[in-house]
């Protein structure tokens, strides 16, 4: 009698009882369940006039969320903490954002600065460094809490600080930037965050951008007030900066810079870089051995990005005002513009997938996103998105100087 | 509405010659008022024209002085931070650019008018960014 008590219920018994308890546990949970996917075909788009961005991916190239309370975002950039789950939104008004892409919501912000120009994050993931035009500086942060861990103004011996430019990630917890004013070019170790380690260097006439080479050996800074770039061998730092592309202009007055370039490591292919002139509608062939010029292409207008796909077998070029709806595309071999695109008016940025078989591309003044094929260099997608303008892949995670 | 605890309510509809004489004359004031304050009152482009420089101002400018024009690479032109500039020196700074700095000459996209124009409305509060008109079809 005893035996058939304790007698187990009916298997489709426990069925139901056992997805009850689920269903009412998870109903406890306060916080929504993610969706589980990988994060590698993740990234954003900002929406720089509205303070929002959007989280797509590039699989099925689509739109998951639109996000928002992002702050002035005009001059947004954006970098991944290594697993790509969360993205870190540098705004134009000091704002620092944290937003977690499978959940698709802010999960910390601080405005940290009156004026920022973008960030950085470092090797192991563990700080998030903020460039700061007001007041002129670098900042670290906590990547997990946004805690303020250090502030290093950018000052200069004569007591003024320096608007900081060409912010990028070193070994080490080591960080580089340059400083517009003073013409200078610094890193910064945060090995022990409570005791920030400086080095300075001779930069150049006002540097406006930097970059550093995808291997991260060379830092290479823009100048607007010179014609030429400042560039150090970081495996060779008691040897100091030096100037490459002396006299690029050749003494001619240069025309309207509307904006300024942009550098990163993706002016690099192969062994060569691909570098916008100021002021010249040109783009400078460097040979990466020797630092000497081997070339210069004539474009269509004054450059702002000019992208190596990963391949380093094309250099999609984008302009500057007035001429911002049009994109070239040199051919690396050739070293020929093969290709005038006009995608949409205001192409403001451009983003390959990692294998570069696709190039995104923000058309602000059409309030849309559009997806080229490489290869046939023809339009395969796209999608609405109020005055787009950077994009974003979680695939910089995984690449140093991005 | 300050009169209007004095109007009988049946005559609400009709403006008394006071009000209007009021009305009249602060406007005027007010108009002399800005008039002094800038030299003039600068020409209003065509209302394409005008939406098109809005958008340039707002945007294009913006990539260096902010959307906000709180400021950048460029100085913050807001009205506050605009207030004690001549407002002649801000229309040459536009036209001929900023030899030295990153600011460029404007004189290829815009005219002095046009400046003086965009400067007369940065002095008083810029206005917001419709957008550009929608692009005809391509094929």
């Amino acid at each position: 009698m005893s035996c058939r008590e304790v007698r187990l219920a009916p298997p489709a018994l426990w069925g139901v009882v056992l997805s009850a308890m689920v269903v009412l546990l998870s109903a406890c949970s306060s916080v929504p369940p993610v969706a589980v996917r990988g994060t590698g075909d993740l990234g954003v788009v900002i929406e720089r006039a509205d303070g929002k961005v959007k989280v797509i991916e590039t699989t099925g190239r689509s739109v998951l969320a639109t996000v928002d309370g992002l702050g002035d975002l005009s001059h947004a950039s954006v970098v991944f903490s290594r697993d790509g789950r969360y993205a870190f939104v540098f705004g134009r008004d000091g704002g620092l954002t944290k937003v977690d892409l499978l959940a698709r919501r802010i999960v910390g912000r601080k405005v940290q600065a009156g004026n920022a120009i973008g960030g950085s994050i470092s090797h192991d993931g563990s700080l998030v460094v903020v460039q700061n035009y007001e007041p002129g500086g670098i900042k670290a942060f906590d990547a997990n809490t946004l805690e303020l861990v250090a502030d290093v103004p950018a000052t200069t011996d004569d007591g003024t600080r320096s608007k900081v430019v060409g912010l990028a990630d070193l070994s080490g917890k080591r960080f580089i930037y340059s400083l517009f004013e003073a013409g200078e070019i610094r890193i910064t170790d945060f090995s022990d965050p409570k005791n920030p380690l400086t080095r300075r260097f001779a930069g150049g006439k006002q540097p406006y951008d930097a970059l550093v080479t995808p291997d991260g050996r060379y830092y290479i800074a823009g100048l607007f007030g010179e014609d030429g770039l400042a560039l150090i061998d970081l495996w060779n730092l008691d040897k100091g900066s030096r100037k490459i592309l002396s006299g690029y202009g050749r003494g001619e007055q240069p025309l309207p810079v509307f904006k300024m370039p942009h550098l990163r490591g993706w002016s690099i292919a192969g062994n060569r870089a691909y570098l916008p002139a100021i002021g010249r509608h040109e783009v400078l062939v460097v040979d990466t051995a020797t630092w000497q010029e081997v070339d210069r292409i004539q474009v269509k207008s004054q450059p702002v990005f000019a992208m190596a796909r990963p391949d380093g077998r094309e250099i999609w070029v984008n302009f500057a005002f007035p001429d911002n709806g049009w994109v070239q595309v040199i051919d690396t071999v050739s070293g020929k513009v093969t290709d005038t695109l006009q995608p949409g008016r205001g192409i403001l940025h451009m983003e390959f997938l990692s294998k570069g078989h696709e190039i995104w591309l923000s058309a602000r003044d059409d309030n849309k996103v559009v997806i080229y094929d490489t290869a046939s260099k023809q339009p395969i997608g796209g999608f609405e998105s109020a005055s787009p303008s950077g994009i974003f892949f979680t695939t910089r995670a995984a690449r140093t100087g991005f | 509405m300050l009169f209007t605890d004095a109007l009988p309510s049946d005559a609400s509809m009709k403006i008394p010659p006071l009000l209007a004489h009021a009305v009249v004359f602060l406007g005027a004031a007010l108009v002399s008022a800005y008039a002094a304050a800038s030299g003039h009152v600068p020409v209003e482009p065509a209302p394409a024209r005008a939406r098109e420089l809005v958008h340039i101002v707002r945007q294009d400018c913006g990539s260096c002085h902010g959307l906000t024009f709180k400021g950048g690479l460029g100085p913050a032109l807001t009205a506050e931070a605009l207030a004690d500039k001549p407002a002649e020196g801000l229309v040459a700074t536009i036209v001929g650019g900023r030899p030295g700095t990153p600011m460029p000459p404007f004189q290829s996209i815009l005219s002095e008018a046009e400046a003086e124009w965009i400067v007369y409305w940065l002095m008083r509060g810029f206005p917001a960014d419709a957008g550009l008109p929608q692009a005809p079809a391509r094929n």
